[in-house]
Parts: C-alpha cells; structure tokens; sequence
C-alpha cells in the first residue's frame, strides 16, 4: 500500500529546482548546441579522441567543473541538504559499477535521456527513461520490501 | 572563449537545480523510487519543470544548423531502440534503485567529501572504463 510522505514533499522548490536544470540544458544547446548529459559528458572524456580537439575536451571539462563547484556556491546563500547513502560499501561499489557500465551501454542518463531525450520527444530515450525508472522502482521494491 | 563560459555556467545551474530540488541526496531519490511504499513525489516535478523548460529550447534547437555561438548544432541522430538501449538503461536502473545515485548529483556532491560519494564516482568510473573497454572487442 502506497503511503505518500507528505512532510517531506517539496512541490516549490522540486519545480524551481527541475526549472534549473532545464534552464541548464537550455543554455548548452542553444549557445553551444550541445547535449547536457552527464554520463556521456563525463564517459566521452575518458576516451581519447575526446583529447584531439581543444573545443571537444573544454566545453565538458567547463560543465563538469561549474557542476563541481556548485554546492560550493550554493554553501554561501544556504546550508546543504543532506546527503544520505547506503551503509554498506560493497553495495554503493556494485551501484557505482551498474551505473557507470548501463549509462555507457545505453547511450544516457537521467539527464541526457531523460531530461534532454524527453524534451526532444524521442522515442528512443522515452523506452530508455521508462526502462530504468521502471527497474529503479523494481530495485528499491525488492530491497525495501522483500529482502528487508 | 565564451562558449567555455556558458559551458561552466550551465554547469553551475545544473548543480544548484539538483541541490534546490533534492535529487542530490540519495534517500530521496529512493522514496521517489519506492511507489509502494513511503513514496515521496516531489522528483516527478523535478521532472516537469526540466521538461517545460527544456521543450521550448530543443524546440528552437531543432529548427538551427548552429548554435548561438557558432558552433554546430548537434543532436543525437540514433532512433533505434534497441537490445543495448534496453539492456544499458535496465542496468542503469537497478544501480540507480540500490544507491539512489545517478552520475549527475554524485558529480555534483564530489567536492562535500563524502567517502560513500567518493566510492561511487570511482566506481562510475571503472564501471565506464570497462564498457569503453568491452564495447572494443
């Protein structure tokens, strides 16, 4: 049985939030014409022909430095939100290592296909969000609620 | 020059969007995720308000052959939706379901110094690696 956890809803700053980011992605494709997705941003610079030209490594290096550096930012106008992560380090490794592999293999993210695929209407990243939505919410049920 | 610019400032508001909206922290991600249980819907807005925004500019974006600032506009030209779509973003899936870490908000909380962050970005990583390095065979 769904139970909604009303006190920690946040409808205002969830949407000013999302507004954020889909202002961030706005801004590389319209001034740059360029995709803000984070594993392919990120899984692009670890492969040479990144490397070979100076525009192809500094706008991704750019984005990933401006995205490193927010909470540190963000720090002089508020506290951080916490951070909460499982305990158990061998199941944020497996995580890690799902994570990084399945972005790579399907081409995107929750950014990339999800945020920019969408607001492309591509089909293709539709199957690819409601795909990993769908075994994300498989995932937590399990844990939650069959081995726990 | 300045698309180096508006490359680092459009990774600033990314970040502080995932900050302001709670994605970075991983326990709500689950919630979000958890529709059967303690479920807390506030990502699917985080969803809306990206969307809304961003189907005005891919919108504008679709209709140029460049960019503001010159560049070439590219955007992604595959339509298949095939086995390694499918089996990728399932993988993605679970990894994102077990942690509640998908590779944007465990970038962007990369400098906070956590150990748990820091483990999951290298893992990310190697994880990268070894599909760059399995796609090559």
């Amino acid at each position: 049985m769904t139970h909604i956890l009303w006190d920690s809803f946040q409808p205002a700053t969830a949407l000013a939030g999302g507004v954020l980011i889909g202002v961030a992605s706005a801004i590389l494709i319209v001034m740059i014409g360029r995709i803000a997705g984070i594993s392919g941003i990120l899984g692009t610079l670890m492969q040479r022909d990144a490397w070979a030209h100076h525009f192809a490594w500094g706008w991704r290096v750019a984005f990933l430095g401006g995205l490193l550096a927010s909470p540190l930012v963000y720090q002089l106008f508020a506290p951080l939100p916490a951070i909460e992560l499982p305990d158990n380090p061998r199941l944020i490794v497996l995580a890690g290592l799902l994570v990084g592999f399945g972005t790579r293999l399907g081409s995107g993210c929750t950014s990339g296909h999800g945020v920019c695929g969408l607001s492309r209407l591509s089909p293709r990243s539709l199957a690819a969000t409601l795909t990993f939505m769908f075994f994300g919410a498989l995932t937590v049920f399990v844990m939650r609620h069959v081995l726990n | 020059m300045l698309s180096i610019l508006f490359a680092l400032l459009a990774g600033l508001v990314f970040g502080l969007g995932l900050i302001l909206s709670g994605m970075g922290n991983p326990a709500k991600v689950q919630n979000f995720l958890d529709f059967f249980g303690t479920w807390d819907p506030s990502l699917a807005l985080v969803m809306v308000g990206a969307i809304a925004v961003g189907l005005v500019a891919f919108a504008w974006a679709r209709r140029r052959k460049t960019a503001l600032l010159g560049e070439p506009m590219q955007l992604p030209t595959a339509t298949k939706i095939d086995t390694r779509l499918l089996l990728g973003a399932a993988m993605f899936g679970i990894g994102w379901g077990i942690a509640g870490f998908c590779p944007g908000p465990a970038l962007m909380n990369l400098l906070t110094f956590h150990k748990e962050v820091t483990i999951f970005v290298i893992s990310m990583i190697v994880g990268m690696l070894l599909q760059h390095t399995w796609a090559r065979k």
